[in-house]
């Protein structure tokens, strides 16, 4: 009997949030801790000839300033997931660089002081002889001849050249088709600005010779094991990292940062504490960005709108070395999905994944998805458009059908994984009828005879979450360095207060309630007995982390195995106890009975209590309510639906007002309401700024002009609708609880739905395509260009 | 490193002595003086509202204020906005709706968001919104937020029953 999954449970993280008693890295002081600061490049490719040190060393509150010799025993960063079955030109940052830099922002010395303003005033003496080298910042630029080299290893600045499907079978299909589309896209340049900058403080026991670094991470576990057997070369068993309260991450905090490991040393070295926090200008030009692609595509039809064949090849800009799972993001998250929710018989996928004299580029949410997304979506646009078909009409014929899952899509995309569940149909249906589709065409006319220009967009997306099955996505398949199975731990204490620890790591999520309210559910107890703990490499078992929308599909699915583990004991002692067989006894909402008889019942408390003292067991039954599971699914899961957007154009200004925007997602059961609404708006809101406003943009010399808040337009409270939120519910047969995954889809619809409206309210001037972000003065343009 | 002063002021209602360098904001005083750490930074140069507290009960960027302009004036943070019965009703609806995801930016929101009401008890959606313009949040898409402080108004209409320190 379900109480709290599916309720709309108010977050229990919530309390400490509203009242500023929360605890995050940067609330986060050590006795005798000293402040880092570190100083960047300002150029985007050079030569480092000299570094002097010695009138900063020489500051009041200056302790130490150190240069990239001073860690020239530590290896580079890692690359842990590097595009599967090919070679991949592999370039890395180093903890503070030697002799070149390839990108702005890249780490050239440390000052470490008493406090933050003695290292930050100490950078400007330091002196640094560079030679500036010429630059490239466009990603399809850096191939061609006669672009600057960035690497000595990536000839024509190629980290690699990848590709999925079948290129002749899909040629042919295209010379075969009534009609062949061509376009251009560009998925532009995104900067996640999580509201918390990044951070670490690393100390060191030489007692034990033990590591402690606290970090603004996603992934705690696997840093301290990237830093400390990549990097360091010391055992991981000697380090434990921790991740406080993270505020906001969107992808950028999984990865391993150079400053994680430096505070380590530093604290080694100085016999302190160190702490390093990032300031807003730092978030911009040293985290990583997101996105990026450069795409040609074209798709072809027949008269009737069934979609005969895709090829696209696509251009990724990774920037001027690699972050920690850059290759794998336009590769097997990209490439793979471009098949969107229809049934198309021809596929073919070429991607070079390519250094430029930029920041880095590695998954900001979605990753990927939104990317392969925003192709499908415009294409079949574009066929509905050319073909003078309702886009809707379009999207009906070609869907994949209920019935025609699992869904392998063509040319082995998924390399032997399949679409696991969806009635994509469904989802589209309840969209147009709660939008009002039809209404809306004819109060569109309407309009466009008063030379008001409205215009709605669809966007049928399918994703893949739950990012796991070890042996697809690890070196043997997808490239991906390890593997990505998730962990758990439950442990019914003798007074029946039960405690989970997990490998997942929540960053605003709100994993502490949905995991409690699953463990409520299935143990029978109150949601107020639960502790729900993560994030520190002590005191939880090992997991990959959060990311991907894998900690409802993996994380949460390893903790109710380790639930009905621990249940399965449960049983067994309350019949001990009840003095009854173990195959006559039942466990339901907390209690152990006696098939028929609930009023004779051992309640889980007692049975804790029972386990946890050990005076009467059943032979051979260890003491303690206490299990840890691990999980390696079979397949990813794939949650679908459609989202509708509803834009009026002001066609003097260029203006976009978003009137309407409605989502209909199916992401399995949902496990609070509440939460799951949160992650869509949230989601819609960061693929909605894509499509209208925000771009990182970069001069000719690799200078990020959008360096700041005032400059990087993230989108106000102002600038944005209310959202209309439901849900189909289609449950995953990839696991017991049917849970699909829903931090992303919000993203991953949302671009070409905006997008995709603008163009139909535009479509009377024969506009069909213009460049996110569709800014007043993009479309104004666009506009102006049409008339003429 | 500069001399040190002594600033008087009162902060979430009681006297307090600061002793702090000129050049330092009223943000790293609260923070890491007093360790009021509900104040956050997330740009500190007045962008992004995590930073929000109340000098003489007008909105300010405490990221942008020097801790010595709080002499004789009084300051609220988010430690002193629940009443002595409980969160305010600010913090309830913020908790009803979950109006918050990684929360970093909460505490701004809701001194901002404490500052309309007091100015303007009954907002509409539009209102809401301009008014917020100067809090970013990157996790909510803000709908949650506007339905928070909607429903707070809609709940306690009356000038002045916000609580905590209206001046």
């Amino acid at each position: 009997m379900a109480k709290y999954v599916g309720a709309r449970q108010k977050r229990v993280e919530d309390p400490r949030l509203i009242t500023g008693n929360a605890r995050y890295l940067e609330d986060v002081q050590l006795p005798g801790m000293l402040h880092a600061a570190v100083l960047r490049s300002p150029y985007a490719h050079a030569r480092i000839d000299s570094i002097d040190t010695s009138a900063a060393s020489r500051l009041p509150g200056v302790v130490a300033v150190f240069t990239g010799q001073d860690f020239a025993d530590l290896n580079p960063l890692p690359c842990a997931w590097q595009a599967g079955g090919v070679t991949n030109n592999a370039n890395t940052p180093r903890v503070l660089e030697i002799d070149k830099v390839t990108h702005t922002g890249m780490g050239i010395a440390v000052v470490v002081a008493e406090d933050r303003y003695a290292a930050e005033d100490a950078l400007a003496h330091i002196e640094v002889a560079y030679s500036v080298l010429p630059t490239v910042v466009d990603a399809k630029k850096a191939t061609e001849a006669g672009a600057p080299q960035l690497h000595e290893n990536a000839p024509d600045n190629i980290c690699m050249t990848w590709e999925c499907g079948d290129q002749d079978g899909t040629d042919r299909a295209l010379g075969a088709s009534d009609v062949v589309i061509r376009e251009h896209l560009t998925n532009q340049r995104l900067i996640p600005t999580a509201m918390e900058p990044r951070g670490a403080i690393g100390s060191y026991d030489p007692g034990t010779e033990e590591y402690t670094v606290w970090m603004t991470s996603q992934a705690p576990h696997v840093m301290r094991l990237l830093m400390t057997a990549f990097v360091m070369g010391i055992p991981e068993t000697k380090m434990r990292c921790l991740s406080p309260q993270v505020g906001g991450a969107f992808g950028s905090k999984i990865f391993l940062y150079p400053e994680y490991p430096m505070v380590a040393v530093l604290a080694q070295k100085l016999g302190r504490p160190v702490k390093w926090t990032e300031s807003r200008q730092e978030n911009y030009i040293a985290t990583t960005h997101g996105r990026d692609h450069q795409t040609d595509f074209e798709v072809g039809a027949l008269r009737d709108g069934t979609i005969t064949a895709l090829k696209v090849t696509t251009y990724a800009n990774l920037g001027g070395t690699l972050s920690t799972i850059a290759p794998g993001i336009p590769t097997s998250l990209y490439g793979s999905m471009l098949s969107g929710t229809y049934k198309i018989p021809h596929l073919h996928c070429q991607v070079y994944g390519v250094y430029t004299n930029t920041a880095m580029v590695d998954a900001y949410r979605g990753a990927g998805r939104p990317e392969a997304t925003f192709v499908i979506e415009r294409a079949v646009d574009l066929v509905a458009r050319e073909l003078n078909l309702d886009p809707a009409e379009v999207r009906r014929k070609n869907f994949i059908q209920p019935e025609d899952f699992p869904y392998e899509p063509a040319s082995n995309l998924l390399n032997g994984l399949a679409y696991d569940s969806g009635e994509y149909e469904k989802a589209l249906e309840r969209a147009l009828e709660q939008v009002g589709y039809r209404e809306f065409r004819q109060e569109q006319q309407e309009a466009r005879q008063q030379g008001r220009y409205l215009g709605i967009g669809l966007s049928s997306y399918v994703e893949i979450c739950g990012v796991a099955p070890s042996k697809w996505v690890g070196l043997p398949g997808e490239g991906w360095g390890a593997g990505l199975w998730e962990s758990a731990n439950v442990r019914v204490h003798l007074t029946g207060k039960t405690v989970v620890t997990t490998g997942s790591q929540s960053h605003g999520q709100g994993l502490e309630t949905t995991m409690a309210q699953v463990v409520a559910d299935e143990l029978g107890i109150p949601i107020e007995d639960i502790e729900v703990k993560h994030s520190d490499t002590m005191s939880t078992p090992f997991g990959y982390g959060t990311y991907g929308s894998r900690s409802a599909a993996v994380g949460t699915i390893a903790l109710y195995n380790s639930v009905q583990r621990i249940k399965e004991k449960a049983r067994k002692l309350g019949a001990h106890m009840l003095e009854a067989s173990e195959e006559d006894v039942v466990y339901q909402d907390g209690n152990v009975f006696v098939k028929g008889s609930p009023e004779q019942a051992k309640t889980i408390q007692e049975i804790a209590g029972a386990a946890a003292v050990a005076y009467d067991l059943p032979a051979g039954m260890e003491p303690f309510l206490d299990d840890t599971a691990y999980y390696d699914p079979p397949n990813c899961t794939y949650p679908f639906g459609t989202h509708i957007c509803i834009v009026e154009v002001d066609t003097d200004t260029g203006r976009v007002e978003i009137k309407r925007y409605l989502s209909v997602d199916d992401c399995g059961p949902v496990i609070n309401p509440l939460i799951a609404d949160g992650q869509v708006q949230g989601g819609i809101t960061q693929g909605i700024a894509q499509a209208l406003y925000e771009f990182a943009a970069y001069d000719d010399s690799g200078q990020l002009l959008t360096a700041s808040m005032m400059d990087y337009a993230i989108p106000k409270a102002e600038h944005l609708p209310h959202f209309e939120n439901s849900h189909t519910v289609t449950p995953s047969p990839v696991n017991p609880m049917g849970i699909k995954g829903i931090g992303e889809a919000g993203t991953i619809a949302s671009a070409p739905a905006v997008v995709n409206a603008v163009v139909d309210a535009l479509s009377p001037f024969g506009i069909r395509d213009i460049n996110m972000p569709l800014t007043p003065q993009a479309v104004w343009r666009a506009i102006q260009e049409a008339g003429r | 490193m500069a001399d040190r002063v002594i600033v008087n002021t009162s902060i979430n209602g009681e006297e307090a002595t600061l002793l702090c360098e000129p050049r330092q904001t009223l943000l790293e005083v609260l923070r890491e003086g007093l360790r009021l750490t509900g104040t956050k930074e997330g740009c500190s140069n007045g962008n992004c509202g995590a930073c929000n507290v109340l000098l003489d009960g007008v909105l300010v960027n405490s990221c942008l204020v020097l801790a010595v302009e709080a002499e004789g004036r009084s300051v609220t943070t988010i430690e002193g906005i629940a009443l002595p019965e409980g969160l305010h009703p600010l913090q309830q609806k913020f908790l009803e709706h979950a109006a918050l995801q990684c929360g970093i930016c909460t505490p701004g929101f809701i001194i901002s968001a404490k500052a309309l009401l007091e100015e303007n008890p009954s907002p509409t959606e539009e209102e809401v919104r301009f008014w917020l313009a100067g809090n970013l949040c990157r996790c909510t898409g803000y709908d949650k937020i506007v339905r928070a402080v909607l429903d707070t108004a809609e709940a306690a209409p009356s000038v002045g029953s916000f609580g905590g320190e209206t001046p």
